[in-house]
């Protein structure tokens, strides 16, 4: 009797993310205890836990496994047979992206931890935030989700704000901490107004419950629907909660801003399809056509600003790839909002496509720290005549962004576009792929003039980039992963057709 | 006509798409051993003539080998599975219709680069400029032998990349904003044709051309077919490009350097008719069909406005540049490809074929010219060259002068020349159109298109007695060169091709009309 009121725990299953917050622990108290020289073993402790974290999925790639189920006890009062954490595909995925994404953060941190940063803090911060995107795939319940969210989300807070003695970063800080907390209370709210309605926090009981929500109940469950989205909405830095991306971008550490754009990216939308798919899919009729409203917006008003950036105004460079990262979350929310009208299957188009965008993403950031190491001020100009001083840079730079524009030379950016286009056309959003049409079309003014400006002749002597070895690495493996991709895109691009739940 | 294995033919094929990448991936890295040359940029140069020069070999073996007897069926198929969750696969294959184009790609690009190895154009390194070079001819030469959709897409996108290089890069006056201009059109063009595809892909379960011209259309409903033609049509109609979408054109022709002239009047353009050929006439025919008289009014509304435009640009007085007024004839020339192509017959889509080749070949021609005469007075601009009486070619550059006026005649459409019987039979295409179409309406086309042939040669005509003719030099002013041995090797195949397609017409004609036929009826086999 007592046995079944405890729910069994597979270690293996959650191994991932605790691993990775385990080795954040260990980080946090070895500082205290590390030399001030020997500093640099915090870094790669903390590049070795995230790669055995990244390890630790591959027993789990049947995608069967789940835990922290209700007990059998618990189904015998009428509950359904509900996990709280899973890890199938859609989890395995996701999780490997953020691992990956934390792990490239880190390889791209390293040198600016002996230099700049407190590295004992430092670690911790990222190794927990890490942790909290890593759990939140695999949350099947809405405690679980918004404690995963808020994981990930408090130690970026403190990351956005880590350079020292720079008032800028301290206020990029606070304007993310401010907006934010905002975004989550309502989220609690509407959370808390589902549970009311449905007396229960599984996804998967909520949506068969949100059926047949009582009368009197119906406009709370609504509100809740509604309330909860929001929250997700920020963390994707949707219209209207993208004011805080280029202020906070720019203030915070390089590697941070490319951590938020592709980790901080995917736990927004992560979140917003388990709620949606998952949890909401009664709702589809309201969800649906907000969320392709929002698509819409998100993506033309992230490019017309990345549009109107000026490429000789500091810190340009960070400025534009925080807008262009604005409107590729605009791209990624377009099959979600398919999801709504023809089924789950869609949902693997945003997945192929956060894949794509994470790698060049990366890529394109750490070319970026690499040029900001002899251009501190990181305008757009002073990319001009990379090609001469770096040639290998300037070519891995041209084709990520060739990517982003989704242009061949950038096969796999191409194909996860054509992705979400065949996503929005199946569903038979016809006005959301002429509109994103043409915001590719614009899109492409700014890559391509970036592109363009790395091949000009440089002015004066060309300075060679001293890359030190943890970058170098960086760029190489977002490069190769790029260029495999683009030969052989199914890498990505199955995840589009298997049904990953 | 010989004998060839199918494995060759195959290998062949894929030779053609993937061997300009390889050797672009080739031209960006360090020279081998023994192959250095005089100079880094002599040895990247030459690497660009060897190349091409390979690829047009094996396009040229490929059109030995190839069944000339049945010209119908699809030859040298490779079918391989590439990406499986878009159900994209590698299906490469040639018939009567694609072959004439890729042989002409392969040899205006080997031109080209044989041309440039003597006359680089000045701008970037040579480097990039052969790499960029080779990645257009594989872009190209792909958009002429893919069978699938995306495919074909993702083809057509290749070429834009290098082109935009080339025209900024390499470009003269006014180049940045061409250059944009130019790629900003095309995108916003093949986007839309993008959704036309998927939604016919997604309608109809596959992006296989085969399949889909086989089908005729039978899968789809009326609807689909109309939207997506429209949708498809109008990134092809950008590209060719068809009145009033052809603004980005003469801008882009007239910054570009030669060698990117003659590359995008000669094959790039035509990949827009391609398309309207091979895609939307089998594929959806009764969009088509609903909306082939349209593509016919704007067709000649396009003969009339570039004659017109080209008349106004050759009158004395209003600085009009030779390159800008030879883009304008290429949008007229272009509307008699279109105008066939919107007849349905086989008459008129024969005659938009040929057309397509005999365009490419003369237009071709007359941008080597131009740039040569651009070359050597540093200027295009007819009232600059012309002065009071006349450039006098005939008296200063005999050669050169009386090869203009060879090139302009051909495009005038001289009987006996290639230029004539593309036209000739489009306009008899409009006389009897496809069952459907109105036939009135497509008379009164056929009656404007056929006033179009008198305004080209009207033009054409003051450009020969402008720039060829014309009364003595002024004392004193500095001779120009004739025609150079290099200029006379990239310039005799184009001009020998188009006196033999205008005396021996059934070379191109017994190759597309039987594939032309197939595809009225229900797509290859």
């Amino acid at each position: 009797m007592t046995s079944s009121l405890v729910q069994s725990v597979d270690w293996l299953t959650i191994a991932p993310p605790t691993l990775t917050a385990v080795v954040a622990l260990a980080v946090l108290v070895a500082d205290l205890f590390v030399p001030q020289e020997r500093k640099q073993i915090l870094g790669w402790t903390a590049v070795g836990g995230l790669a055995a974290a990244l390890a630790l999925l591959l027993p789990l790639r049947a995608g069967d496994r789940s835990t922290f189920c209700l007990t059998a006890k618990a189904q015998a009062e009428g509950h359904a047979d509900a996990c709280s954490y899973t890890a199938d595909h859609f989890t395995l995925v996701i999780q490997a992206l953020v691992l990956a994404g934390a792990l490239l953060t880190a390889l791209l941190s390293l040198s600016e931890t002996r230099e700049r940063l407190p590295a004992g803090e430092y670690w911790f911060l990222l190794l927990s935030s890490a942790a909290g995107a890593a759990l939140l795939p695999a949350s099947r319940d809405l405690a679980t989700l918004v404690v995963a969210l808020e994981v990930a989300s408090l130690p970026a807070f403190a990351l956005v704000g880590l350079k020292r003695g720079d008032r800028m970063s301290g206020e990029a800080a606070l304007k993310f901490f401010l907006s934010s907390v905002t975004a989550t209370a309502v989220t609690l709210l509407g959370v808390s107004f589902v549970y009311a309605a449905t007396g229960t926090l599984h996804l998967t009981e909520i949506a068969q419950r949100l059926d047949d929500v009582p009368g009197q109940l119906q406009t709370l469950a609504e509100a809740g629907v509604a309330l909860t989205l929001v929250g997700f909405a920020f963390k994707t830095a949707a219209v209207p909660f993208h004011f805080w991306v280029p202020d906070t971008y720019v203030g915070a550490p390089l590697p941070v801003a490319a951590y938020l754009s592709v980790v901080g990216k995917a736990v927004g939308f992560t979140g917003l399809i388990l709620v949606t798919v998952v949890a909401f899919p009664s709702y589809a009729d309201v969800w649906g056509p907000a969320l392709a409203v929002l698509a819409a917006l998100t993506m033309t008003a992230g490019n017309v600003a990345a549009l109107r950036q000026v490429s000789t105004r500091a810190w340009s460079a960070v400025r534009l790839l925080a807008w262009s990262s604005v409107a590729q979350a605009g791209y990624l929310l377009v099959p979600i909002a398919a999801a709504a009208y023809s089924g789950d299957d869609q949902i693997g188009a945003t997945v192929a496509y956060a894949v794509m965008y994470a790698v060049v993403n990366l890529g394109a950031f750490a070319v970026v720290a690499l040029v900001a190491r002899t251009h501190p001020e990181n305008r757009i100009a002073d990319y001009r005549g990379l090609y001469a001083a770096s040639p290998a840079a300037a070519l891995a730079l041209g084709f990520f962004l060739l990517n982003l524009a989704g242009l061949p030379p950038g096969i796999i950016g191409l194909f996860a576009k054509v992705t979400v286009f065949s996503a929005a056309v199946d569903a038979g959003l016809g006005w959301l792929a002429v509109i994103m049409g043409v915001n590719v079309v614009i899109a492409l003014y700014y890559y391509l003039r970036w592109t363009a400006l790395l091949f000009r002749a440089p002015e004066g002597a060309p300075v060679p980039h001293k890359a030190p070895a943890p970058v170098t690495l960086a760029i190489v493996l977002t490069a190769v992963a790029g260029v495999v991709l683009s030969g052989y895109p199914q890498f990505a691009l199955r995840f589009a057709t298997d049904s990953l739940f | 006509m010989i004998d060839i294995s199918e494995s060759v033919m195959q290998f062949l094929l894929v030779l053609i798409v993937a061997g300009p990448l390889l050797g672009a991936v080739a031209a960006l890295l360090p020279a081998p051993p023994g192959l250095k040359g005089k100079s880094p940029d002599q040895a990247v140069l030459r690497h660009g003539v060897t190349v091409t020069g390979v690829i047009l070999l094996a396009a040229l073996v490929l059109a030995l080998g190839f069944d000339h007897d049945q010209p119908s069926k699809m030859q040298a198929t490779t079918d391989i599975s590439w990406i499986r969750a878009l159900d994209v696969r590698i299906h490469l294959g040639v018939d009567g219709i694609s072959l004439p184009l890729l042989v002409l790609t392969a040899l205006l690009t080997f031109l080209c680069a044989l041309y440039s190895y003597f006359k680089l154009p000045a701008g970037g390194s040579p480097k990039a400029f052969v790499a960029l070079l080779l990645v257009l001819e594989s872009g190209t030469l792909a958009t002429f032998a893919v069978l699938d959709l995306v495919l074909f897409f993702l083809a057509f996108e290749t070429v834009l990349i290098p082109m935009y290089f080339l025209i900024a890069r390499w470009g003269g006056e006014g180049r940045q904003a061409a250059a944009w201009k130019f790629i900003l059109y095309t995108l916003l063009g093949s986007v839309v044709m993008l959704l036309g595809l998927l939604l016919i892909g997604v309608k109809a379960g596959t992006f296989d051309m085969v399949a889909l011209a086989t089908d005729n259309g039978r899968g789809l409903t009326t609807a689909v077919q109309v939207i997506a033609v429209l949708a498809i049509g109008l990134g092809l109609a950008v590209k060719t490009p068809m009145w009033p979408l052809h603004s980005w054109l003469p801008d882009a022709h007239t910054a570009a350097p030669t060698v990117g002239s003659v590359l995008l009047a000669g094959v790039l353009l035509k990949m827009g008719t391609y398309g309207f050929v091979r895609i939307v006439l089998p594929i959806a025919p009764e969009g088509m069909q609903t909306l082939a008289p349209y593509l016919a009014a704007f067709a000649v509304a396009g003969i009339i406005y570039g004659s017109l435009a080209c008349l106004a640009l050759a009158r004395p007085g209003n600085k009009g540049d030779l390159k800008r007024l030879i883009a304008y004839s290429s949008v007229g020339h272009m509307g008699f490809v279109l105008l066939g192509i919107a007849t349905m017959t086989p008459t008129g889509v024969n005659g938009a074929l040929f057309a397509n080749i005999a365009h490419g070949l003369v237009t071709g021609l007359l941008f080597f010219l131009v740039g040569a005469v651009k070359d050597r007075y540093g200027t295009a601009d007819l009232d600059t060259l012309a002065g009071a009486t006349g450039a006098a070619l005939y008296g200063r550059a005999p050669r050169l002068g009386a090869l203009l006026a060879f090139a302009a005649v051909a495009s005038l459409g001289l009987p006996g020349l290639a230029g004539f019987w593309g036209e000739m039979l489009a306009l008899f295409g409009a006389f009897d159109p496809a069952e459907g179409l109105s036939r009135p309406a497509f008379l009164t086309f056929m009656a404007i298109g056929a006033f179009g042939t008198l305004l080209t040669a009207a033009y054409l005509l003051v450009v020969v007695r402008r720039v060829c003719m014309g009364g003595p030099r002024p004392a004193g002013e500095t001779a120009i060169a004739d025609v150079q041995g290099y200029e006379f090797a990239a310039w005799t195949p184009l001009v020998a091709l188009t006196v033999l397609a205008g005396l021996w017409p059934a070379v191109l004609l017994g190759l597309t009309d039987p594939a032309v036929q197939q595809l009225l009826a229900g797509g290859p086999r």
